[in-house]
């Protein structure tokens, strides 16, 4: 899987989520902060990339993805 | 041809999401003629539920926090008083401090083994006291519980406790209200991927072994749990009570790993 591919994918999935323009989805997006994600938006967001992707994201690296960016790069490492 | 709960009309308890095991429940029974109405506890899941209940043609919500003996009041009395009577009940609600769903059960603390078997048990029962008294022509009632209440599994803990006890007051109740015509039922449902068991550690993991293991060698989807609880709440199920039902594509039948199955790994 190509890296743009997953940054396209990660970014269609919180778009679809939390019903947000693309533009707004940039690198540093906070989903709380700038998305509008409320708590169990970011649950339901991990939920929905370990579907997409096939993986699991434990609880403690699951705090650290804060925004659009720590997304992607979790889950390139990850796949 | 008049569905299966026509005329009929009831309270699902726990709706979190379109993930949600009452979700499948919800959809199965409006799909069948039911009437329904939703508890649901603070604005981030009011936000989810209102859109679920609007496309089952419901407007009915009430905030209740199950913990709050005055709370399940209020949500009676409004249901009371809308309604007058109910036919049904449905219970899917369980908490337990996701930390201590991971480690070691003996480490269980006092605060959360309270907590977990307050929530997640004893609710049940504060709901029927309540329930009953709105069931006049008879009734039923379904809670959800899960196999880590009769067999040890991966990280449930105060949670496979907390379901053995409610497994018990379904029971209990069962014989309490049978006499009025209202019955009281379990479904032990297979892993699902839930909100709720997002808090579960190794769940995928899990999940895998079950789909390698149970004999349907597969899961089971929120909509199959649906149906069965449309068996035990409509006049399918009406000589039923007091039952956990398994529907979990058999998993509970197992005793060990299927020699065919892969070995898996955590990763």
């Amino acid at each position: 899987m190509s890296e743009g591919d997953i940054e396209t994918r990660v970014r269609k999935k919180v778009v679809e989520h939390l019903g947000v323009e693309e533009e707004k989805v940039t690198e540093n997006a906070s989903f709380i902060d700038d998305l509008g994600a409320d708590s169990l938006d970011t649950v339901e967001l991990v939920m929905a990339f370990e579907e997409e992707f096939g993986i699991e994201i434990p609880d403690d690296a699951a705090e650290t993805i804060q925004t659009f960016g720590d997304a992607v790069s979790y889950i390139k490492q990850a796949t | 041809m008049a569905g299966l709960m026509a005329g009929k009309r009831g309270l699902i308890m726990g709706l979190a999401n379109d993930k949600s095991i009452a979700w499948g429940i919800a959809k199965a029974l409006a799909a069948e003629g039911a009437e329904l109405a939703f508890s649901y506890q603070g604005e981030a899941l009011k936000k989810r539920v209102g859109p679920l209940a609007g496309q089952l043609g419901s407007d009915f919500m009430v905030e209740c926090n199950v913990a709050e003996m005055d709370s399940l009041d209020a949500l009676f009395a409004e249901v009371g008083s809308r309604w007058g009577t109910i036919d049904f009940v449905v219970h899917a609600i369980g908490f337990s401090d996701k930390s201590e769903l991971r480690g070691r059960y003996v480490d269980t603390s006092q605060e959360n083994f309270r907590m977990s078997l307050d929530i997640s048990c004893y609710s049940f029962t504060a709901v029927m006291q309540r329930a009953e008294k709105l069931m006049e022509k008879g009734g039923s009632a379904l809670t959800l519980t899960y196999y880590g209440s009769e067999r040890v599994m991966p990280h449930y803990n105060v949670m496979g406790v907390a379901k053995a006890a409610l497994e018990a007051s379904v029971r209990y109740m069962a014989e309490d209200l049978g006499r009025d015509g209202i019955r009281v039922n379990a479904i032990s449902a297979g892993t699902i991927k839930t909100l709720a068991a997002s808090g579960i550690g190794d769940f995928r993991y899990i999940m895998k072994w079950n789909e390698y293991n149970s004999p349907l060698r597969r899961s089971v989807t929120q909509d199959e749990v649906g149906k069965a609880a449309l068996f035990l709440l409509s006049d399918l199920g009406s000589a039923v009570t007091g039952e956990v039902m398994h529907v979990d594509a058999g998993y509970h039948v197992i005793g060990m790993k299927n020699p065919d199955a892969p070995d898996i790994t955590k990763d």
